[in-house]
């Protein structure tokens, strides 16, 4: 009995969970399309979001690349298709590689740090101070965050993927003997327009997962340092949880024909 | 006269927790009301509820004769211009220097081009005792009662009809509080605000009010003018305005 009680009560949490997080959504969403729109807040958080986080992406986004091109070599060695290592670094790196690794270590910087931002904010009752200035915090902190993580992430993840491959080009060349100019041409020969584009449309997804469990975790959150603390682990968890959800499901729909 | 707010029957808890257990109360234009009491005893929630920050589960609350409760976040927007409010932790926003925290409502709430913000909040920054350097400060870098005084310039920069102040000298040195009381008496003058206080500082909720409530138990137990505190028929009020340990009001140990 006490065990269905504690599944009830998981199962409630949950719904109860999912219920915020929609109606959160919802209204995240709405004050994304209202005026006014404050220009300044969005471009600060693009700088934060893109700028700022173009290094720890791209150094992600060069090893990648060149484990993969060492691996995929020495696994191809075996059967005598060595030719195709361009072409799968190209297409594991614009498909797949590139939109989660980049949204996985964005959702550890820039998750976490919205999360922090705003629940600290919301404690020291910095959210009702714009409340009672006749501002409301959704506009003002919500949606300029999710603007910026949808514009900001697919900018990355396009840097992503060009350091990648040429990640992959230096391992290839220089280190497993690939003639340079043959290897640029098996890269691009086999790439297709819809290879980059379902990358760029995932990363908009997860750019918005991103701003978006941060922001509602950081707004929700209660109690001083340690809600704060919750906040940012279950920020950065439930965005990576849902970036690899949302990344299979993306998959399928591109290219399960 | 229609009160500037006026609470009715109000009714909040948490869980099973009643915090307002029935708050019935006018406050006039231009007057300053002070609610005293002990900590937990929902002074802060009072002032949330009228701030639409927290819903009561049953009652009233008009502002101007306007419903608060069930309000259109948009018409609640408008009716929160009327509002400027001195927090207790301060407040002030940790990525913005101080003049743009005292400009915060001008710019946001008004639409106030910056530069003029900008003039505006040093003139407020001015009017509570500091220099124009301290504007280009961040607030981190300010002491508490500096801090304390730059949130009163924010309250008070879009010359709000109506000032509530949470605890307006808490953590402040005895020399502090009676600066910060007396700035608090000279703008409320100055503007001919309606002043809503919560404290549990004697001292200052005697110097900065005209009337004055207790809250005990979720309920307005005692309401009267300032001068009547000391003679009130009432040993609950009795043991809080003298801080007695001995009396009918119990220290709780749970919650």
């Amino acid at each position: 009995m006490n065990l269905l009680a504690a599944i009830g009560r998981v199962f409630l949490g949950f719904l109860q969970y999912t219920g915020r997080l929609t109606v959160f959504t919802g209204v995240a969403l709405s004050h994304c399309i209202r005026p006014p729109v404050y220009f300044r807040l969005i471009a600060r958080q693009m700088l934060e979001i893109g700028y700022f986080s173009l290094p720890v992406v791209g150094l992600t986004a060069i090893f990648t690349g060149m484990v993969l091109a060492l691996q995929s070599h020495t696994g191809f060695a075996r059967f005598s298709a060595e030719g195709a290592v361009a072409t799968v670094v190209v297409i594991s790196m614009t498909r797949e590689l590139g939109p989660v690794l980049a949204g996985l270590m964005v959702a550890g910087r820039i998750g976490a740090a919205m999360a922090a931002e705003i629940g600290t904010m919301r404690v020291t009752e910095q959210v009702d101070a714009l409340v009672t200035l006749a501002t409301n915090p959704y506009k003002y902190l919500v949606a300029p965050r999710i603007i910026a993580g949808l514009l900001m992430l697919p900018c990355l993840v396009l840097v992503a993927d060009i350091i990648g491959v040429f990640g992959g080009f230096l391992v290839g060349t220089y280190q497993l003997g690939y003639n340079p100019a043959t290897y640029i041409h098996s890269s691009w020969e086999y790439l297709k327009p819809i290879d980059v584009i379902s990358g760029l449309v995932k990363a908009s997804a997860f750019g918005f997962i991103i701003s978006l469990m941060g922001c509602y975790n950081g707004y929700n959150s209660r109690g001083g340092a340690q809600g704060v603390g919750q906040a940012t682990t279950n920020a950065v968890v439930s965005a990576s949880i849902l970036i690899l959800t949302s990344n299979y499901i993306l998959t399928a729909l591109f290219f399960n024909k | 006269m229609t009160p500037k707010i006026q609470l009715i029957d109000v009714h909040k808890s948490f869980g099973r927790k009643t915090v307002l257990d029935g708050v019935t109360v006018d406050i006039a234009p231009a007057e300053s009301f002070v609610i005293i009491g002990g900590s937990g005893t929902g002074k802060s929630v009072t002032l949330k509820c009228i701030l639409g920050l927290m819903r009561p589960e049953r009652g009233s609350i008009k502002v101007d004769g306007e419903e608060m409760v069930g309000m259109r976040p948009r018409d609640r927007e408008r009716v929160l211009t009327k509002f400027g409010m001195l927090f207790q932790g301060s407040a002030l926003f940790d990525s913005l220097p101080v003049w743009e925290n005292v400009a915060f409502g001008l710019i946001q709430g008004r639409r106030m081009d910056r530069r003029a913000a900008r003039d505006k909040a040093m003139e407020k920054l001015a009017q509570v005792g500091l220099g124009a350097d301290v504007g280009d400060l961040s607030p981190s870098e300010l002491s508490g009662g500096m801090q304390k005084r730059v949130a009163l310039a924010r309250a008070i920069a879009t010359e709000p009809e109506i000032i509530f102040f949470d605890e307006p000298t808490t953590g402040l040195d005895p020399i502090m509080a009676d600066v910060i009381n007396n700035l608090i008496v000279k703008c409320v003058k100055e503007l001919g605000a309606t002043a809503v206080s919560i404290t549990h500082d004697m001292h200052s909720a005697r110097k900065i009010s005209d009337r004055m409530a207790m809250l005990y138990r979720g309920k307005l137990i005692w309401v009267g003018a300032t001068g009547e505190v000391d003679k009130a028929d009432n040993a609950y009020v009795d043991q809080f305005i003298h801080g007695r340990a001995e009396g009918p009001i119990k220290m709780e140990i749970r919650g």
